[in-house]
């Protein structure tokens, strides 16, 4: 945590922290104390005064309808985002730990679309399957499916599911590339001599000792399906058709600038912020676990 | 590899083949719509071949912007976004270190509160403290400035932690050394410290210019004058308005400069990228 030699002086330390610090203070702490104490307030329609209503926001979020939709979706969201997207990688992963040649060249063709943002990769998607000049939802009406997801709830959560993993897929696959390099290749050949094939040497040696990462990874595609994909959402469907797509941090955004409701949207500021906390210490965890190989 | 078996190696090739190409697509798809005239995307599908406007679509966007958008030329918006995405990295990185150093090198009260403070930034992103960051940055009349664009962004709880971990596996007879040959703590700092830094200031570059282009909601929130619109976010009102009026060539041509950049720096820095990714999770 420190170091055995150490500097002395008394106001130099607190000048290089003073910046960071500063920041903290006044964009991190004093939103989210400002949030905390908005949730448990309720102000008159002209803002003048507010009094103190303990949980009423909370009750009357956890009633909504729209509320619990918002949760539902959320939840389908993201364990669509996170399977698929961990799936998908762990498979592209293995294959390119497996070859030899072209390794390096697979990997830049598979890396780089972490580097498009969120909004952009939506747009890209939103393009392809667009109802009048998308080439998919061309094929789609050659074969005789009816596409059209400005209009059809679960084609446009099937399609920000969509840009969501592309968009993540090479973030994954840089963690599991490594997770599988750095398992002792002697572990595998002794697997091998005793006549173990390729598959039952995945499920019985890789993938317990990949489970680590996987965990990992597991933990930060939730925060990613539930916080860092506001951009597809707002760029491809705007949280339609009919709130189809409206996860919970489109739904903060929307109560709390569209509909102006200040009690109601820091009710669920408060919820979201109880959620990171609880998917952070499982992150961090995952620290402690990791010595174990 | 512990034995041959081709076809194993053969199907390995063949997924991975069929990965990258998948994940290609779209951005081919969108090359080839952005190479079209308006004449071509009325007609009903994209075509698979690029065409001849190529040249003609990108002039447009670059500095006239697209026509009938409620977008300034584009051109302007990609220089915000660089001098967000700048600001952002090369701020998070001065910003971090010297905390970081200050918590490593330094024994002071308050030492560990301070720390936990930055800690738990990881556990407030923009997107749930949407609105009284917002009234924040209002009330310190930061709307519509690129100080209210990147100066909230810039407190960094990664990147303290990676430059953190990095000094405690600095050997500590370089501080001696340098304690013993009267150096002070910033001379320290300036002619050891950070000359040994500097891979792990590329991988924070990489991934913190990433990050600052790639902002999206806090645009939207900050700004209303086009003159500081970037073009991760004003692509989507593009989007918004255009499908009326079918425009999507040049939409598309906007898309490509929009990640022209960032996917640039990961590919030809892809070992600090890696690198950054994988060692700011630690």
């Amino acid at each position: 945590m420190q170091k055995r030699v150490v500097f002395n002086n008394f106001w130099l330390p607190y000048l290089l922290v003073a910046p960071q610090i500063a920041i903290t203070l006044i964009f991190f702490m004093w939103p989210a104390y400002q949030a905390m104490l908005q949730s448990v307030l309720q102000e008159d329609p002209f803002g003048l005064s507010s009094k103190f209503i303990w949980f009423e926001n909370f009750e009357r979020i956890f009633s909504d309808p729209t509320y619990l939709n918002s949760f539902s979706v959320t939840v389908i969201f993201s364990v669509c985002v996170t399977g698929f997207g961990l799936g998908l990688s762990l498979l592209l992963a293995v294959m390119a730990d497996r070859v030899i040649k072209g390794a390096t060249t697979y990997k830049t063709f598979l890396i780089w679309p972490y580097a498009v943002a969120p909004a952009v990769a939506g747009v890209l998607w939103g393009f392809l399957f667009n109802p009048t000049v998308g080439l998919i939802s061309y094929f789609l009406r050659v074969i005789g499916y009816e596409w059209n997801y400005i209009l059809n709830g679960n084609q446009a959560l099937f399609l920000v599911i969509l840009a969501a993993v592309w968009n993540q897929i090479s973030y994954n696959f840089i963690f599991f590339l490594a997770g599988l390099q750095s398992i002792p290749k002697s572990l595998i050949e002794a697997a091998a001599i005793d006549g173990a094939g390729p598959g039952r040497r995945f499920w019985s040696i890789v993938f317990p000792l990949l489970s680590p990462t996987g965990f990992f990874l597991l933990v930060v595609n939730i925060v990613y399906a539930f916080f860092h994909t506001f951009g597809i959402i707002h760029a491809v469907t705007g949280g339609g058709p009919a709130k189809a797509t409206e996860i919970l941090v489109f739904k903060v955004y929307n109560d709390g600038f569209r509909a102006q409701d200040l009690g109601g949207s820091a009710a669920q500021s408060v919820v979201l912020m109880l959620i990171v906390v609880v998917l952070t210490v499982a992150q961090f965890r995952y620290i402690e676990r990791r010595v174990h190989y | 590899m512990v034995e041959n078996r081709p076809y194993l190696t053969f199907l390995s090739h063949f997924i991975l083949i069929l990965g990258a190409a998948i994940v290609a697509f779209p951005v081919y798809v969108t090359f080839v719509a952005s190479t079209h005239d308006q004449q071509t995307m009325l007609a009903g599908v994209t075509p698979f071949f690029p065409g001849e406007h190529m040249i003609a679509n990108y002039k447009e966007v670059l500095f006239e912007g697209v026509v009938g958008s409620r977008a300034p030329p584009v051109a302007g918006m990609m220089l915000n976004s660089l001098i967000m995405a700048l600001a952002i990295s090369i701020g998070k990185i001065i910003i971090s270190i010297i905390a970081a150093y200050a918590i490593v090198y330094f024994k002071f009260p308050l030492r560990m509160t301070f720390f936990w403070m930055i800690f738990i930034t990881l556990m407030l992103p923009v997107e749930v403290r949407i609105l009284p960051t917002y009234k924040v940055v209002a009330d310190l009349a930061m709307l519509d400035t690129y100080t209210g664009l990147t100066i909230p962004l810039i407190a960094s709880a990664t990147a303290t932690f990676l430059f953190r971990q990095f000094f405690l596996s600095v050997p500590d007879e370089l501080a001696e050394a340098a304690r013993i040959d009267g150096a002070g703590p910033m001379r320290f700092f300036w002619d050891i410290l950070l000359p040994l830094t500097r891979t792990s200031i590329a991988a924070m570059f990489v991934i913190q210019f990433i990050y600052g282009w790639n902002q999206y909601l806090w645009p939207l929130l900050i700004t209303t004058k086009e003159e500081y619109y970037t073009i991760v976010m004003g692509i989507s009102r593009m989007v918004n308005v255009v499908d009326a009026a079918a425009r999507w060539n040049v939409v598309m041509a906007v898309a490509i400069l929009a990640m022209i950049p960032p996917v640039i720096v990961v590919i030809f820095m892809q070992r600090q990228f890696v690198k950054g990714l994988v060692e700011t999770e630690k």
